[in-house]
């Protein structure tokens, strides 16, 4: 794979590729900076140094698509249209968040743009995608289901019953593994036979690409035309993204034992957003623009933490509100 | 009116909704042109075709999985597991995603799935298609759990559910689904959280469940020979459970006794018998009853499995004693 797709992209589509990627790096290190002082009240999982991935492939989604995504998920609600406020409000535990105070950072639920959940049980994402799938192709839509999941997901009984089902319906599904190359703290070269993940789509006879998942053109490449072929009827599609975390696990945790400085810092050098930005530069976008994107940037989420901070609590009285539909019956 | 079976019952309710609402959708082992293990499906293969008619993969949890992100994205699933044992691969499934996705998303996703399977001993099904299970559905937020015990209940319910945006657990005892009843030709509905009073009685009442709800009628008509007059009721549903009428008829007889084949530990006697306790205690003038089938994994010869489950004989016993009281 090389990186041709840039030629085939407006100066537009390219910068915005660039602004997403950079919305959700600088939200996370917002709530980063809020988890260290105490305002996040439970687990705070950053998708930093993976934000290509959520970019790459949401670029090419509809509202009406479905995305179905993990406990690292506050990528994937941004990329697919969350606004920064209702996710920062959401970890505050605030009415305004985007699941109204009751999910928190592994339960961001916005459905009016697709968003469909992530989720703090590894692996039912990768079956919920597959739904979705289910649902638009009964329904003669030609909407997706899209699955972000882990490499500690690839290791579920999830995994093989969703990717067997969408293979033997031909449902219009992207699989899209983060190989971040640790479960938690266990390496995928220890808890994987094939710790290449998208080599497994030869077991259900569907494509499956390894792309570099810090490379945005080249997700962005691959993603798009697993996205034409579920459209056209065509089927399902494997994306293993090999990419990495450059935080802990979960905010505030112990990042040590189990993976090296020099491993770290070797991923830090490739960093998705700075890499991304020389390329561009290189190829003769003018500082001018990136410097336009990055005060918005600032700005918005400088607000969005502003706006989270003041927002009201949730009302007590309503803790057991939406445990069952409202409509059907007593 | 005429005479149909249970299971026929479920059928027309089930093909008159797949007519109405084309996000209809089964999905099982064997339901497609086999019809189902349990005559759930048969014919409607080739009325509504096989993507609505789906057999599946041997894979519970996958499916109740696709079936969470179908019921997500604007159609309407229906599990038919056959045995309900099967329903345990996929218990991450309901009790994480499924009966909890209308609340995580603050009301904004609707859960509109039916979960169907047959329940309870008998056949020498042997231990892994005999089971029962529906308290621990009773005992998680989110869950509609509903057991008829007769063919009429079964359709009208059967319709409920098909219009019921939560996910309904809709158990059927395998003792009782070819047993006839008078049922309507047209469509109707049952609303979940409404027990009907299967005998009127003023001596003592009795709560019946599933298959429990006929023997319990054939005790009291020999217990009546004598006199006494028992009250059963049949809760229909456990979840939401009609406290309510429980509650009239208690005040009204002063005994309780509760019938239930499945086990009696954390079971629904005992939920029933702690709200009596909390809500009517004085109402009580002897103590709480309940018969159960036996606390054990369900051995497969007939003497061993019929030693387990609540006879007409047993329970005529056990309100006799209830009377003495």
């Amino acid at each position: 794979m090389n990186d041709n797709a840039q030629f085939d992209l407006s100066k537009e589509q390219l910068l915005a590729l660039y602004r997403n990627m950079l919305v959700i790096r600088w939200c996370e290190e917002q709530l980063a900076r809020i988890h260290a002082a105490g305002l996040v009240h439970g687990a705070c999982h950053t998708y930093v140094g993976e934000e290509a991935v959520a970019v790459g492939v949401s670029a090419h989604l509809r509202p009406e698509d479905a995305v179905f995504s993990t406990h690292r998920g506050h990528g994937h609600a941004l990329a697919k249209g969350v606004h920064p406020r209702a996710l920062i409000a959401e970890l505050l535990g605030r009415s305004t968040g985007i699941s109204q105070g009751r999910g928190g950072s592994m339960h961001l639920f916005a459905p009016e743009v697709g968003m469909m959940g992530t989720s703090g049980i590894v692996g039912p994402c990768i079956l919920q995608a597959t739904g979705a799938g289910y649902s638009f192709k009964l329904l003669k839509k030609d909407n997706v289901g899209v699955a972000f999941f882990g490499d500690g997901a690839s290791n579920n009984g999830a995994f093989h019953e969703g990717l067997n089902m969408a293979a033997i319906w031909k449902l219009p599904v992207i699989f899209v593994c983060e190989n971040n190359l640790y479960a938690t703290e266990v390496p995928i070269a220890y808890s994987g036979g094939n710790p290449d993940v998208g080599n497994r789509a030869a077991a259900y006879n569907i494509p499956g690409h390894i792309v570099d998942g810090n490379n945005v053109l080249e997700v962005f490449t691959v993603a798009g035309e697993a996205v034409r072929r579920a459209r056209a009827g065509e089927g399902p599609t494997l994306i293993e993204c090999k990419t990495y975390r450059t935080r802990a696990h979960s905010e505030g945790m112990r990042d040590a034992g189990y993976r090296t400085q020099e491993e770290v810092d070797s991923w830090k050098a490739r960093d998705p957003i700075k890499t991304y930005k020389q390329k561009l530069l290189d190829n003769g976008l003018p500082a001018d623009d990136f410097e336009e994107i990055e005060a918005d940037t600032q700005a918005l989420i400088e607000d969005a933490a502003e706006f989270a901070k003041a927002s009201p609590w949730p009302d007590p009285a309503t803790a057991t509100k939406y445990i069952y539909s409202e409509v059907a019956h007593a | 009116m005429r005479e149909i079976t249970f299971m026929e019952a479920t059928r027309e309710a089930l093909t008159t909704a797949m007519e109405q609402d084309p996000t209809i959708f089964v999905m099982g082992e064997g339901i497609g042109k086999r019809g189902g293990n349990f005559a759930t499906t048969v014919g409607l293969y080739d009325r509504f075709g096989p993507e609505r008619l789906c057999d599946t993969p041997i894979c519970e949890r996958g499916f109740i999985g696709l079936a969470t992100g179908a019921a997500m994205t604007g159609t309407r699933p229906i599990i038919d597991f056959m045995f309900i044992d099967f329903i345990m691969d996929a218990m991450g499934e309901l009790v994480n995603q499924v009966s909890k996705m209308q609340y995580m998303s603050s009301g904004r996703l609707k859960m509109p799935i039916l979960l169907r399977g047959c329940i309870g001993i008998g056949h020498a099904a042997a231990t892994h298609h005999s089971g029962s299970y529906y308290p621990f559905f009773m005992h998680i937020p989110g869950f509609r759990v509903v057991l008829p015990s007769n063919a009429y209940d079964a359709k009208g319910l059967f319709a409920t559910a098909l219009r019921c945006d939560d996910p309904v657990i809709f158990l059927e005892h395998k003792s009782i689904i070819f047993n006839k009843g008078q049922v309507p030709t047209e469509d109707y509905t049952i609303p979940f959280g409404q027990a009907r009073i299967a005998r009127e009685g003023k001596d003592a009442t009795v709560v019946a469940i599933s298959s429990m709800v006929d023997k319990t009628i054939a005790a009291s008509e020999r217990i009546a020979k004598d006199g006494p007059s028992i009250e059963v009721i049949d809760p229909r549903t456990l979840a939401p459970l009609d406290m309510g009428t429980i509650l009239t008829s208690v005040h009204k007889t002063g005994r309780l006794l509760i019938v239930d084949e499945n086990f009696q530990p954390c079971g629904v006697g005992a939920e029933i018998a702690g709200q009596v306790i909390d809500q009517a205690f004085d109402d009580l003038d002897a103590p709480i009853k309940r018969l159960n089938g036996v606390h054990t994994p369900v051995p497969y010869s007939p003497t061993l499995e019929g030693a387990l489950v609540p006879t007409v004989d047993s329970i005529e016993q056990t309100i006799r004693d209830l009377l003495a009281e």
